[in-house]
């Protein structure tokens, strides 16, 4: 027996005790093993502490390795002695109990420890991390008497403690520092679908969110009284419980017993907190290691045998750094294991190589699967949106070989992706169905087969209530040849249009070769099949509310869209929910991002407003003053009756419209769409033929209007009689004044293909010149595809529609008209002063850096 | 060749590209969606267009002047258009991006 060499295991945990697995499977008895464990238990299955933690499992369930089976094979277990001292040249142990162990292989597999963000009141009794039973227990018992949780840190663990501690019936809030959740593992569609089933089971979510401090009970009531503030809050649904805890506290004064409070955003934000969990990452465990004087970085440093610095200690898990890497998952884990025994067991060909890994949330009901990487270069993206399902799957391919794969809602394929990532395989044959998963082989890559598969009673438009054998029918037996067909026979896709795509898959696999395809009904772009309109209307049937949320919801094929389909997406957001939609600036074209238009040398041009074409002395000369203190190149008067700045340097911009703002001028949107210009004659001010004064009347035009976004820009007009010197009716509202009132005449265009001006109506007041002119142009904008000026949009749906909408019913012009007024009151911002005073989006006028001067 | 840092990552916006200014010319840097780097000389292969202030989709950059789309890994125009700009290495080490630029 003392003839055996001696084994001592420190770390009683998963990657220590797989080792032990592999080696007594190769050499049983070639040695005598001792194992050290900080934690009072047998080796325990630590992935599963999520479950345990929501109540699905119990720690029983959860151990690998009872007593019996250290028992059975021989091996010392000392449970809650953890190891602090090693001694490499006598080669012994000394552990927290006094015991001196010597060994003649010493393997370390400490794991790893949370890592605890650096900020005050991060001892505070109530903030815990997240690795071990003992978490877990004081996790649990937090939720018997504390209602309010802050988890630190949006990624794998973090979010499943959010999702226990919720389950646990704590109010949860999670804060991440980044955009998107679980940023590491998956990209932002993902995160973004993850995120709404969190926020669904009424987890709170803050994202790009610093933690500045945490803070305790004691210095919260003098902060609060200091500051007077949330003091509403928590007189309101916490009452109760603030008393309480205020009875508690007069008891407990003299103890000086504090606890977590609240934690405090580097925003000013202070966020309720009974319980604190730290999930900012984790730092591999190497104080043992490090005492001894092992080569120890960021992990002990091992080498392809899992050796380390002293040829007689070996290290596996989450301790050790291999080739410059450390690991936070267990796949890895099992491989070093392996090697590690061959190692103990004399094969010294046995070498580590790092591998793939992959990720999946253990969250009941959340499916999701990562591995891999999705930021490769030369990589390319096949993707799959099933809206109805909430299925979200995206595979990265490079050169031929799957290196990625993020899979949300199912995740049924994720082990055979990963198959194929591990093994390196060549998918060529695979590719155009590789995405719909393993049951669909090469060869039926037949794209209607789903379609046809359907059974005859499936429902097509949920919304009108047609099945496949109707639509079918309609096709055979009534000819229908195209969706606009079946709209018109069965009602299927005539409400929302959701349906449409399954409609047009129908025809083409009950047509076959006489299906020519859908020449009404073009989609948006090739990122989607959508039209324009059917976009529009599911946006407010269901709600969507970002950029991630339309593409997901209505199955866009491509990740992140394309420079035609964003900036119309970012528009029709904008204008269906007006206050709500935080604009997406990268979805904007440049001009509306810097708000200056650009040249054809990369500098631009600048255009302060002037209301209805009218300036003064104060303005020309803070515009020559401008001029020259910027250099300006060139000054023009334009088309538009205002004054234009060409040549200015990105860099100037900023100063040049704070000298403009200051001389009272606001930015002239010259660069959007939006409304440009409303020009003007002089009317009946000064005009011996003039009938009403139509500067009047433009500049009150252009103060409503002003700073609408549009789906293309927006031309206005005031001419004072017939002469019409304002050439209003060439525009896209046309006001000319007669001697009872206004015309009002809509859609002309002197652009590219000259349309003139349909006369709309006549009205007498001014009140209603402003009163059709925001109506029609809040039914411009709800109902105009993007890039359509008005003219192609009235050729589309004919004058009689919009005379019906806004002439002959006064009831929808009232609502449309409030409707505009409303979110007239958030755009009307001037964007160049909330750059230049406020310094919004500084960065983007700013080089990043300027390097070799 | 050296390396000279320019910024950290955090100061480019995702789906955006800010410009390095060098004797020789701009050279775009973009961060796209996923949070890759890429940088690229800041001049379209069609009219010289500044590609930084373009519109950042997947891996591509549409050049703001007349719409051609730059794959930001080669600097070569997608087809059907041609041309190529010039690519500049880049590399984030913990979040600081690091220029490779020739003297
Ligand atoms: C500056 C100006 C020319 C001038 O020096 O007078 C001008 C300049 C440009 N026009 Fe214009 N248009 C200018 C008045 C006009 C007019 C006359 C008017 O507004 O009364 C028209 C015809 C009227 C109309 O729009 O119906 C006009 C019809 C166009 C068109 C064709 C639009 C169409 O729907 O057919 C384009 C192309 C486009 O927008 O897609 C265009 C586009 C452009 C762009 C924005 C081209 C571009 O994308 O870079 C030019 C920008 C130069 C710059 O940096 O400022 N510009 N453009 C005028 C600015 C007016 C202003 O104060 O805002
Ligand atoms: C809640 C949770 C969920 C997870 N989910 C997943 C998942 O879904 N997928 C996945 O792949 N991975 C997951 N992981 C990570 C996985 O659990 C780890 O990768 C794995 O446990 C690491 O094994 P290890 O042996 O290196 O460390 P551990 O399993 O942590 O074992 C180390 C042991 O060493 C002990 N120890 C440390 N120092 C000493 C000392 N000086 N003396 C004696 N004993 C000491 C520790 O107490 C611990 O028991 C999860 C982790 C947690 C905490
Ligand atoms: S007419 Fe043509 S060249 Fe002249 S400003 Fe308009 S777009 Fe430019
Ligand atoms: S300069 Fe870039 S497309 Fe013309």
């Amino acid at each position: 027996m003392n003839s055996k060499e001696r084994l001592i295991l420190v770390g009683n945990g998963m990657a220590g005790i797989r080792t032990l697995e592999e080696l007594l499977a190769r050499a049983p008895d070639r040695y005598d093993i001792t194992v050290f464990g900080a934690e009072p238990h047998p080796n325990y299955n630590r992935i599963m502490l999520s479950p345990v933690l929501a109540g699905e499992k119990t720690f029983d369930q959860i151990i690998l390795n009872d007593l019996d089976w250290y028992a059975k094979h021989g091996i010392t277990l000392h449970a809650g002695d953890k190891v602090e001292g090693i001694d490499l040249a006598a080669r012994t142990v000394t552990a927290a109990s006094g015991r001196v162990e010597p060994y003649d292989k010493l393997l370390l597999a400490t794991g790893s420890a949370p890592f605890i963000l650096p900020v005050p009141g991060r001892d505070l009794p109530g903030v815990v991390g997240f690795r071990d039973l003992s978490d877990v227990q004081a996790m649990v018992a937090a939720a018997k008497t504390g209602s309010h949780a802050v988890v630190i840190g949006g990624g794998l663990l973090g979010l499943e403690a959010a999702n226990g501690l919720a389950v646990n019936g704590m109010d949860v809030t999670v804060i991440h520092l980044m955009p998107t959740l679980m940023e590491r593992q998956l990209d932002e569609a993902a995160g973004f679908l993850l995120q709404q089933e969190l926020e669904r089971r009424g987890i709170r979510i803050v994202t790009r969110a610093q933690t500045e401090a945490i803070l305790g009970r004691a210095e919260g009531r003098d902060s609060k009284r200091a500051e007077g503030r949330d003091s509403k809050r928590a007189e309101g649904r916490d009452s109760k419980r603030a008393e309480g805890r205020d009875s508690k506290r007069a008891e407990g004064r003299d103890s000086k017993e504090d606890r977590v409070r609240a934690v405090k955003l580097a925003d000013g934000r202070e966020l309720q907190a009974d319980l604190v969990v730290m999930a900012v990452g984790i730092r591999p465990e190497t104080t043992l290691g490090k005492a001894s004087g092992l080569t120890v970085n960021r992990g002990i440093v091992v080498d392809d045998g899992m050796a380390c610095s002293d040829p007689a200690v070996y290290a596996v898990g989450e301790c050790v750094e291999h080739r410059g890497q450390t690991y936070g998952l267990v796949a890895p884990l099992w491989d070093m294991a392996k090697v590690c025994a061959a190692r103990l067991t004399g094969d010294e060909s046995a070498a580590y190589t790092p591998t793939v890994t992959a990720t999946r949330l253990k969250v009941t009901g959340v499916e999701l699967f990562s591995a891999g990487s999705f930021g490769e270069a030369g990589s390319e993206d096949i993707v799959f949106r099933d809206a109805a399902r909430g299925v979200y799957k995206r595979l990265i391919l490079s050169e031929s070989r799957l290196v990625g794969s993020v899979l949300y809602g199912d995740t049924k394929d994720g082990a055979w992706y990963f198959q194929l990532m591990r093994d390196n395989a060549d998918i060529a044959t695979l590719r155009d169905t590789i995405i719909f998963g393993q049951g669909v082989g090469a060869t039926d890559a037949d794209p209607f087969a789903a379609v046809a598969a359907l059974p005859d009673n499936a429902d097509i438009c949920g919304c009108n209530g047609v099945n496949k054998a109707s639509i079918v029918a309609a096709i055979k037996t009534k000819g229908c040849c195209s969706v606009d067909d079946i709209r018109t026979h069965t009602k299927a896709s005539a409400s929302c249009g959701g349906c449409t795509g399954l409609v047009e898959k129908l025809l083409a696999a009950t047509l076959g070769d006489q299906y020519s395809g859908e020449t009404a009904a073009k989609p948006m772009c090739k990122c989607t099949s959508m039209t324009h309109e059917d976009v529009r209307r599911l946006i407010q049937v269901d709600k969507l509310n970002s950029i991630p949320a339309v593409m997901q919801a209505l199955e866009w094929k491509t990740p992140e869209g394309c420079a035609s389909c964003r900036p119309a997406l970012n528009y029709y957001l904008l204008c269906a929910w007006p206050g709500e939609y935080k604009d997406d600036q990268q979805s904007r074209f440049v001009n509306e991002r810097l708000h200056a238009n650009i040249q054809k040398d990369g500098t631009f041009s600048v255009i302060p407003r002037m209301w209805g074409g009218l300036t003064n002395p104060a303005e020309l000369r803070a515009i020559a003053d401008v001029a020259d203190k910027f250099k300006i190149p060139t000054v023009k008067v334009t088309g538009g009756q205002r004054i234009d700045l060409l040549g200015v340097r990105r860099e100037d911009l900023r100063a040049v419209w704070a000298d403009l703002n200051k001389a009272g001028m606001v930015s002239g949107h010259a660069y959007g769409k939006s409304l440009r210009t409303v020009k003007t004659c002089v009317g009946s001010e000064w005009c011996r033929f003039g009938t009403q004064a139509s500067m009047a009347m433009g500049v009150k035009l252009e103060k409503m209007t002003w700073g609408s976004w549009t789906p293309h820009k927006v031309k206005l007009a005031v001419s004072g009689c017939p002469r019409n010197c304002a050439e209003a009716t060439i525009k896209d509202f046309g006001v000319v004044a007669v001697d009872s009132g206004w015309e009002l005449h809509v859609g002309g265009n002197g652009g590219l293909k000259v349309r003139a001006c349909d006369l709309l109506c006549k009205v007498d007041t001014e009140e209603e010149v402003l009163e059709y002119c925001g109506a029609f142009l809040q039914l411009y904008r709800e109902e105009a595809r993007y890039l359509d000026r008005t003219a192609a949009w009235i050729e589309r749906v004919g004058l009689d529609y919009i005379h019906a909408r806004i002439v002959v019913d006064p009831e929808h012009r009232e609502l449309l008209y409030h409707r505009f007024k409303l979110s007239q009151k958030y755009e009307q911002v001037d964007p160049w002063a909330e750059r230049a005073a406020y310094g919004v989006d500084a960065n983007d006028f700013a080089p990043l850096a300027k390097i070799g001067y | 060749m050296p390396w000279i840092d320019i910024g950290s990552l955090s100061d480019i916006p995702r789906r955006g590209a800010r410009v390095v200014k060098t004797p020789k010319g701009d050279i775009a840097v973009f961060r796209t969606g996923n949070d890759e780097v890429y940088a690229l000389h800041d001049r379209c292969p069609h009219k010289g267009g500044p590609l930084s202030v373009g519109i950042v989709h997947d891996r591509r950059v549409t050049c703001p002047l007349h719409g051609l789309a730059v794959d930001l890994r080669t600097g070569q125009a997608v087809a059907p258009d041609e041309g190529c700009t010039p690519t500049v290495k880049i590399e984030v080490i913990n979040g600081t991006l690091r220029l490779a630029v020739d003297d």
